[in-house]
């Protein structure tokens, strides 16, 4: 019985450039009605985000109109959005750029 | 008027209306119930065994703008992807929301709220755990959402409903949408505690 032959595998091409893992984002946008902190309150309750960074994120829709609230896959994203509308606020998802 | 409240003791969440605002509170959710139910779900022109066997829910956007703000588009430059997303989400959404309604509305008549008010003086003490706060909370949303949507509430306003004569009803309805408002940040105050 001989050993085979060893054979010539070709090194498979890798990218260090891979496709990166979450590139959907929720992003929530300014409307007139919702208190600032309600959208607060929402921000850590859903995300359980820290205080801090959810009145971060609040005064960026506030001031800017819009904030990308979290990031993930397209279904991660789309349970996000759907949560933000049970609370009330206006989201969408989009790919991030 | 004092809002809500967090129990010290117990942790519960607690206010006491009048009679007026308990029984104003019960008809905004009412009529958030009613908009909610009534206008249909599921595509209106449609054969009727196939609406009995169509288990899907809508794919276009409501034409009432208070429901259109209710649920909004997720997806703003792909109407397949938006309309996909509506009909898997707007049927459990509406539910959740006509459901919070309802519970403002129970809650309320457990408190001692009769169908119909009559007697003067009557005062609705309610107290909620947390997840029926919340749940008070989500709804407090809504109808200010379908008020300011219906009254055409945009930002900076406050100058514009402030001028308008006391015997304006927009001007009134204005001044329960802020009712509602103040309510709503007492309780959200109350459960950040």
């Amino acid at each position: 019985m001989s050993a085979p032959s060893p054979v010539e595998l070709d090194e498979p091409v890798t990218d260090d450039l891979t496709v990166p893992a979450t590139p959907w984002i929720t992003i929530v946008w300014n409307d007139p009605v919702n208190l600032m902190s309600y959208v607060t309150f929402v921000f850590q309750k859903y995300f359980g985000y820290s205080k801090k960074k959810s009145e971060k994120l609040m005064l960026e829709v506030h001031q800017d109109g819009r904030s990308a609230v979290s990031s993930g896959s397209r279904e991660e994203m789309e349970r996000d959005v759907q949560a933000m509308h049970e609370y009330g606020l206006w989201a969408t998802l989009e790919k991030s750029e | 008027m004092t809002g809500f409240t967090r129990h010290r003791r117990s942790g519960r969440i607690i206010a006491n209306f009048t009679g007026f605002e308990a029984d104003l509170l019960r008809s905004l959710a009412g009529q958030l119930v009613e908009l909610l139910r009534n206008e249909s779900a599921a595509p209106i022109e449609q054969d009727p065994l196939e609406a009995m066997l169509d288990f899907s829910g809508p794919t276009t956007e409501p034409e009432d703008p208070v429901l259109a703000r209710l649920f909004p588009s997720a997806y703003r430059d792909d109407e397949e992807a938006a309309g996909d997303f509506r009909r898997f989400t707007e049927g459990a959404l509406r539910d959740g929301k006509a459901a919070a309604a309802a519970t403002v509305i129970d809650t309320l008549e457990e408190a001692g709220l009769p169908p119909e008010l009559a007697e003067d003086g009557l005062m609705i003490d309610v107290e909620m755990d947390e997840p029926t706060a919340e749940t008070w909370m989500r709804s407090f949303t809504d109808i200010r959402l379908a008020l300011a949507t219906r009254l055409e509430v945009e930002e900076g306003d406050e100058d514009y409903w402030a001028t308008l004569p006391d015997d304006d009803p927009r001007g009134q309805a204005h001044d329960i949408y802020d009712w509602v408002g103040y309510l709503q940040e007492t309780l959200v105050e109350a459960l950040s505690d």
